[in-house]
């Protein structure tokens, strides 16, 4: 049985993860769950500790060796992100704690100044709670309204249903770049060069998308890109916002405090230049020069070899999961379209129980709702459940996870 | 989590789940969810002038933990008194289940229908049940 994929040598990876070595419930663990966070290699686990041992010190302004040292580290983690998703300069990189928060900079630093009441927001039924929320919150204050665009029988984007929402003109149009349920890949260049002939702003939700493959926001053209350091073997609490330098220029800060003013006085203050601007108080310095040490990891394997070696995966799993009765995948079925995310039911088992029985041999996936429930119930179902591809995982993992299937299967007798 | 806790008992009850409906007309009616699983469950009580559980039946929906306990629960609550309801413990309804450990991840599934039928009574009674801390 192949071990590695043409594209990564897969042994060679896993020894960088220490996690991996662990057994759950006496079984080898079978980690399938890195649509919601994955595993730190070493490099990473190694440079906070490093961070901390060696130059821990608060950073911007300071004069002493320390305060240098850890600003060069902070500000070249930042380098590293612009160039991993191609940004044209460091300064269109704001720091956040993740998606979530990038996301919800852009409802509060950009929404409060270009939507007003009667405007459109335009999203997808496939978008996370993340990317639909902070949308409804803006829209409630702002007397705004929203407006989905609906999804082919296989999960894709309808662009019939995307002409006629941007046909009215919405002034923002959000949307993930992969979805974290169904898998699929959406042609983003695509939909971005359609809003802006709409003359929409456009958001690009690239949780999914960053970690699993070369992610370019000049070539895709979009304004505002987020995405989070801990689903790309970075540490959590740590994310970014891409926006676009006359956007970010122009945008109310985020939140007040230190760091983001140039200037104070009793009667006001001066914005900060970008990003700083939208940084306020002190950062999350260590988990940021984590992302990077993260950044020059994947750099290393090269995000063509990890994009390649998913679509390996998922062949491979497909192959098999299509041969057991009864068992239902969503989203696309090429390969080549869609994220190394496979949600299926068998059955009648219900995801919970299905994830538990998993759990017993080892298998970690996940179960439930996804933070997508517009999207089940589009799909008119309570859950699914979830296997999430990533490096460090093997044919040898997707065969476990096979057989704790088929074990699911004997024990519900279906 | 200990492992085989799908016993063909949990599997019986999911796939043939007793006193299953609704009951008219009734004295108490609750109903809860659970929002991690989206598991949700519905007890309708009849209560004796004795203030002992009469009839009782559930509707629900969710995983095969959440549904077998709802149901095992209505046949062992049957003509029990209202008060022995509010003593019921995670140990009671793991015993009922077989089930020695389920592990945090599960036991709030085997727990809903406990929920479900103490805010009911506590409310039958007059006051208001209040779900203790993990």
């Amino acid at each position: 049985m192949l071990e590695s994929t043409k594209t990564v040598d897969v042994e060679r990876v896993r020894s960088d993860f220490p996690i991996l070595g662990r057994k759950v419930n006496g079984k080898r663990l079978v980690y399938l769950d890195n649509a919601a966070t994955t595993q730190k290699p070493k490099a990473v686990i190694d440079c906070l500790v490093d961070y901390y041992s060696r130059y821990n010190a608060n950073i911007h302004r300071g004069v002493h060796q320390l305060s240098i040292e850890a600003t060069e580290a902070f500000e070249g983690a930042r380098k590293k992100v612009a160039r991993f998703v191609n940004a044209p300069s460091p300064q269109e990189v704001v720091f956040t704690r993740g998606t979530t928060e990038s996301i919800n900079l852009v409802r509060y630093a950009w929404g409060a100044k270009y939507i007003r009441s009667g405007d459109l927001i335009a999203l997808t039924i496939m978008e996370h709670h993340s990317n639909i929320v902070p949308w409804q919150l803006l829209a409630h204050e702002k007397g705004a309204k929203i407006e989905y665009v609906r999804l082919t029988d296989d999960g894709r984007i309808d662009y019939s249903e995307y002409d006629r929402v941007l046909a009215l003109h919405p002034s923002l149009v959000a949307f993930t770049q992969c979805s974290n349920v169904l898998g699929t890949i959406n042609d983003v260049q695509k939909m971005c060069d359609m809003a802006r002939e709409a003359g929409a702003t456009t958001l690009v939700d690239a949780a999914q998308s960053v970690p699993h493959m070369a992610v370019d926001v000049q070539r895709i053209g979009c304004d505002f890109l987020a995405f989070s350091g801990h689903k790309m073997l970075g540490p959590t609490g740590i994310g970014a916002l891409y926006g676009k330098r006359e956007l970010l220029s122009s945008m109310e800060p985020f939140q007040g405090g230190g760091d983001m003013i140039k200037e104070v006085h009793m009667e006001g203050a001066k914005w900060n230049d970008i990003p700083y601007k939208f940084e306020a108080g002190t950062s999350n310095i260590a988990d940021a020069i984590g992302l990077g040490a993260a950044i020059d990891y994947l750099d290393a394997l090269g995000m063509d070899n990890v994009r390649r070696h998913e679509i390996e995966l998922v062949e491979y799993a497909f192959e098999k999961m299509t041969r057991i009765p009864n068992l239902k995948i969503y989203g696309p079925m090429n390969p080549e379209g869609r994220g190394g995310v496979i949600s299926f039911n068998l059955a009648d088992i219900h995801p919970h129980d299905m994830a538990s029985i998993l759990d017993e041999e080892g298998v970690a996936i996940r179960s439930g709702h996804h933070c997508a429930q517009p999207l089940m119930e589009l799909l008119n179902v309570p859950g699914t459940s979830r296997a999430s591809f990533y490096v460090y995982n093997s044919k040898a993992d997707i065969d476990a996870f096979i057989g704790a299937l088929l074990k699911a299967k004997s024990v519900f007798c279906v | 989590m200990s492992s085989d806790f799908y016993r063909e008992l949990i599997l019986d009850y999911y796939r043939n789940p007793r006193n299953f409906g609704k009951l008219d007309p009734h004295d108490i009616d609750a109903k809860d969810s659970n929002p991690l699983c989206g598991d949700e469950v519905e007890m309708q009580v009849k209560v004796s002038p004795d203030k002992k559980i009469e009839e009782i039946k559930f509707v629900g929906k969710g995983c095969a933990i959440s549904q077998a306990s709802a149901s095992m629960l209505t046949e062992m609550a049957k003509g029990k008194p209202l008060e022995w309801v509010k003593g019921l413990s995670r140990d009671d309804i793991q015993k009922m289940l077989g089930t020695p450990d389920l592990g945090p991840a599960r036991i709030k599934c085997a727990m809903l229908s406990v929920k479900v039928l103490k805010t009911g009574v506590y409310g039958f009674l007059g006051s208001e049940y209040v779900e203790p801390s993990d």
